[in-house]
């Protein structure tokens, strides 16, 4: 089980895309997904091992829809 | 579960109105986080524009006022002289700003009041529609410069952190920018800086972010992050034109 793992609020999300060019490892992909309320494909994360923990996805974000945590 | 980042307390649950990949939501939260780290939410009065970001207080959780066009900096004064051991601030657009409010700034920054500006340049009239602003560069591309901002009749674009800079009373002055995470996290540091600026009573601070418009610019936000960076910072060059001492 990864030890860091991002969490996307896909109602919050506007598929910008500005997380998923961020991140170093490639976690993040675009939405293919249902859109949410607004119309919006949301961003998933693959839930990988090789997330650093970087926050570079949250720092771009513009719309507050990342949150990163590691379990303990 | 330990979070290593969560959306900060500083901004209301709301969904915003601004376009995506528009990067008013970065410099929101910055500045929110910013003052929920010095636990200064509960304190702090912003003075809103009129652009975009007219809607802000809806999503900045602290106390927040309208102003007129480019008239956010008189009231900020006001609200400051009244309120002295409250955080105030501004946060305006480069239309806002540098066009209709170019005299108010001027001599809010002449007078040295002891707010904090936030200026948000995304070298267009975004809510309008996208017309040229004075911070539109040369050769760019608006609805009122079709053909491009040309030198022979629209002139250079302003600078407005060095003309800021150049005024006495001015004490913290640093243009960032919000195209990459280094980039985001040198902004924080600029923005908290500003912050403890007035804590201090040193004088008038001014954070200039450089800033997208995707919708404006007819790029997608990540090209949007790009041109900011191959266009926009060659002309606005970063960093940090004036620091008073603080006095400890
Ligand atoms: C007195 C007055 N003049 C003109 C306008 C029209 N107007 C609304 S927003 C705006 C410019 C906004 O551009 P900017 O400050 O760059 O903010 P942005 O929308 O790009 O964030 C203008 C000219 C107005 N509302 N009031
Ligand atoms: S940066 Fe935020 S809004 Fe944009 S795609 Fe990523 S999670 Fe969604
Ligand atoms: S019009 Fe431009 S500045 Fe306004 S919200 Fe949209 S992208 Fe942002």
């Amino acid at each position: 089980m990864p030890q860091i793992f991002v969490k996307i609020d896909a109602e919050k999300c506007k598929g910008c895309n500005l997380c998923v060019e961020a991140c170093p490892k490639k976690i993040l992909s675009s939405g293919r997904d249902a859109r949410n309320k607004y119309g919006y494909r949301a961003v998933t994360a693959n839930g990988s091992e090789d997330c650093t923990g970087c926050l570079n996805c949250a720092l771009m974000c513009p719309d507050g829809a990342i949150a990163v945590y590691k379990r303990q | 579960m330990l979070p290593l980042f969560e959306y900060t307390k500083g901004m209301r649950e709301e969904h915003t109105s601004y376009c995506p990949g528009c990067t008013h939501g970065i410099a929101h939260r910055l500045i929110m986080e910013a003052l929920c780290e010095r636990g200064e939410l509960g304190r702090a009065i912003g003075v809103v524009p009129i652009g975009c970001s007219i809607v802000a207080h809806n999503y900045m959780n602290v106390d927040m006022c309208e102003s007129m066009h480019g008239r956010a900096p008189a009231i900020a004064s006001g609200i400051k002289r009244v309120h002295p051991d409250n955080i105030v601030f501004t946060y305006q657009g480069d239309g806002d700003l540098a066009s209709i409010g170019t005299g108010e700034i001027i001599h809010a920054a002449h007078r040295g009041e002891n707010f904090t500006t936030f200026f948000i340049n995304n070298a267009v009239y975004g809510m309008t529609g996208g017309q040229m602003a004075p911070t539109t560069l040369i050769g760019q591309k608006t609805t009122t410069t079709a053909g491009g901002r040309s030198e022979a009749a629209n002139g250079k674009p302003l600078r407005m952190a060095e003309i800021i800079a150049t005024i006495e009373s001015a004490a913290f002055v640093e243009r960032v920018s919000l195209d990459s995470p280094a980039n985001v996290r040198k902004a924080k540091k600029a923005t908290l800086r500003a912050l403890e600026t007035q804590k201090a009573g040193v004088g008038f601070s001014f954070v200039e972010f450089l800033s997208t418009c995707p919708t404006n610019w007819g790029l997608s936000p990540i090209a949007s992050l790009e041109w900011l960076r191959t266009d926009m910072i060659p002309y606005y060059p970063l960093g940090n034109f004036k620091t008073k001492e603080i006095g400890r």
